[in-house]
């Protein structure tokens, strides 16, 4: 026979213990979560670093020469029409807001500075994300599945080396390059609202950016974009190249939520690195 | 025995809580057709995959050359792969390019040879796979048989020592099945490659294979020819082959070779002392030249024909038959004695060569991919047995009487000179 006291101290003690694992619960999904994304951080630098190593080997020129026609120049047409329209917004809601203070003569200064520093690179990234960066995980997310690349490994074709290392090249490539064409737009699209729409002097808009626009400023945007490429390049190849391993779904799903996922994340991670950057150069 | 090219020691791997293997020991020889054997889902492609080091085995060791993977430094195993080939169950490959592109990959990759040389290389195999119509199209364009010859194509494209088949004729058509099977064969011959095959097909894939490796519940329960697989008594045998072979006779017509002798010594039982049987074996004379003319289809069609009209002649009379190689259809005649055969015989001949011929090559020329004059010959021969007497022993004799039954000449697109 157990005597009742006892049975009451063990009765008190598993609540106790019950109580502790109930609350201690939400720490433990922190703690996984945090150590999952701690593990694919990591995965996913290496990933980084190998593509960018391969760079150099031979025969990649043509590749990267490839996908720069399929990031770069065919994602000019849609950040052309972006950036006209970002200008020109940026154009009529600053020279609104400027003329109550009689300073619209800043308006050039003010669209070209928004755009060069930070509306060039973001929007730009943005828009490749979800026109290049979508296909790019989409694309190899099916040769993962349908095994094209298992079939590289059997024939003694590095996979990174064949199908990243040129994706993210291009990528730090031609970031850079679609952000000026943004700004530039951007700036054009800035003039047609302000000086040709609202009567603004158009020497005035160009010289009022001539004056104020340095060389730092364009310098910084540049590196942002260089920041963003990796970053979108890195998340869209590593979603793709992954997406066989996804816990939550398989095959042609799994291409879905992958590419789903490496839109949002790029995104995410566009303005959080936005911030983080800006902070670092100004 | 010499060294095995590849053995498992106790191997085992798992897929989370799942073992799909456990425990396999098996070898496989230089030079040799190997055929793993098994149902669906029994683990034979990860087998294949772990041969060729898409996967890692989670226990035991894979020895090459009698050496172990896991001792091998980084350089010997690249070397040890680069002589390798896979040829995937789904092809694998790539949608974005052309055949020729498929095809030129691993070439223009992994070797510093010039363009043309590559040209040459990659325009040969497209015609020995008969793709040359497809060279510009994509794999989405293609039928399913010609993807898996562009598949095979790229496969052999790099000259590998051993290639790997998984299941090479999933989804295809009798004929195509037995084409393929026979291109390896033919390409195993002329190369020189150790093949390891994962395939359905049996019995065919019986006629090209050296060894047979049957894998069930986990592991491998036989390693041995395919003639020393007949006398295998495991419930492997009632689970696997069995119900395989009773597929295959609905799709080519014709007994499997284990079950004709089933059915030959059940006939046999019934016979009383000093009765006779007759056995009559037909064979397309000099396949391998047909082949290079009209290529593998249409030669499988015509065998696959002759085979059909053969059953359907002598059914009959109550005679049975199998396809005991890739070129030779055996019949017995249980009821009857060498000069009856001979009769039933000479009938059969007057009428194949009358009216079924004609039937055999339309079927042909539907199939014919290639030009070019080709001289086609069947023999038969019969011979008598007695229910005492085996059966192997009366097939043989039957072999050394046969004589040409027909010939003609084909050119160009499959008719008769």
């Amino acid at each position: 026979m157990v005597p009742a006291a006892d049975n009451q101290t063990r009765s008190e003690n598993e609540t106790k213990w019950q109580l502790g694992m109930l609350l201690s619960r939400p720490f433990f999904s922190i703690g996984r979560a945090v150590i999952r994304w701690i593990n694919i951080l990591g995965a996913a630098t290496v990933f980084l670093f190998l593509a960018l190593v391969k760079v150099f080997r031979s025969k990649q020129l043509s590749k990267i020469v490839q996908q720069l026609y399929y990031i770069g120049a065919r994602s000019t047409t849609i950040i052309m029409l972006v950036s006209v329209f970002t200008g020109m917004v940026l154009g009529l809601q600053s020279y609104h807001a400027l003329v109550k203070f009689g300073a619209q003569g800043a308006v050039g200064t003010l669209v070209a500075l928004s755009l060069i520093r930070e509306l060039g690179p973001v929007l730009t990234a943005i828009m490749i994300t979800a026109r290049a960066g979508s296909a790019i995980t989409a694309e190899i997310g099916i040769q993962r599945i349908s095994e094209q690349i298992d079939a590289l490994h059997t024939m003694r074709i590095d996979p990174l080396r064949h199908i990243i290392s040129p994706r993210v090249t291009a990528a730090i490539i031609s970031f850079p390059i679609l952000t000026t064409v943004f700004d530039l737009i951007g700036m054009i699209g800035g003039y047609i609202s302000g000086v040709m729409l609202l009567g603004l002097n158009s020497g005035v808009y160009f010289h009022s950016i001539q004056a104020n626009v340095e060389m730092k400023d364009i310098s910084d945007g540049l590196i942002k974009a260089i920041v963003f490429a990796v970053i979108v390049a890195t998340v869209c190849c590593y979603q793709g190249y992954f997406a066989h391993m996804r816990r939550d779904s398989h095959g042609a799903q799994a291409v879905g939520l992958a590419t789903t996922s490496a839109v949002v994340i790029s995104c995410v991670l566009i303005l959080v690195s936005d911030y983080v950057v800006t902070s670092l150069l100004i | 025995m010499n060294t095995p090219l590849i053995k498992f020691k106790d191997v085992t791997k798992s897929f989370g809580d799942r073992t799909v293997l456990e425990r396999v020991n098996l070898e496989i020889y230089e030079g040799e057709v190997t055929t793993i054997i098994g149902l669906s889902g029994a683990g034979k492609s990860v087998l294949l995959k772990l041969i060729i080091g898409l996967l890692k085995p989670d226990e035991g060791t894979i020895l090459l050359r009698g050496k172990p993977v896991s001792k091998m430094k980084k350089k010997e195993i690249n070397a040890a792969f680069a002589q390798m080939s896979y040829m995937f169950q789904g092809n694998a490959l790539f949608d974005s390019l052309t055949v020729y592109e498929n095809i030129a990959l691993p070439l223009l990759e992994t070797t510093n040879l010039k363009k043309s040389e590559i040209d040459r290389r990659v325009m040969a195999r497209i015609e020995q796979t008969e793709l040359t119509d497809a060279v510009k199209k994509f794999p989405s364009e293609l039928s399913g048989g010609m993807q898996k010859r562009a598949a095979l194509a790229r496969a052999l494209i790099t000259d590998p020592k051993i290639v790997l088949f998984d299941e090479p004729t999933t989804g295809q058509d009798p004929v195509r099945k037995n084409a393929i099977l026979s291109m390896i064969a033919q390409y195993h011959r002329k190369f020189g490659f150790t093949a390891i095959l994962v395939s359905h097909e049996i019995p065919d894939v019986y006629f090209i294979s050296n060894r047979v490796l049957a894998l069930y519940e986990r592991t491998i329960v036989f390693q041995g020819t395919p003639e020393e697989l007949e006398d295998f008594d495991h419930p492997f045998k009632d689970e696997v082959i069995h119900s395989l072979e009773a597929l295959q006779k609905e799709l080519t017509g014709l007994y499997s070779k284990r079950q004709f002798k089933v059915l030959n010594h059940a006939q046999m039982r019934r016979r009383a002392f000093g009765d006779t049987y007759c056995i009559a074996v037909f064979t397309l004379e000099d396949i391998n030249s047909i082949i290079r003319y009209l290529g593998h289809d249409a030669v499988q069609e015509a065998i696959r024909r002759m085979g059909l009209y053969i059953d359907k002649h002598f059914g009959v009379i109550g005679g049975f038959s199998t396809r005991r190689n890739t070129n030779e259809i055996v019949t017995v005649l249980p009821y009857s004695d060498i000069t009856e055969a001979e009769n039933i015989l000479k009938y059969f001949v007057k009428d194949f060569q009358g009216l079924e011929i004609n039937d055999i090559w339309t079927g042909v020329r539907r199939r014919v991919a290639m030009a070019g004059p080709v001289e086609f010959t069947i023999l038969a021969g019969i011979a008598q047995g007695q229910p005492i007497a085996e059966i192997d022993s009366v097939i043989d004799s039957a072999k050394s009487h046969q004589k040409e039954i027909w010939t003609a000449t084909m050119r160009r697109r499959g008719e008769k000179i």
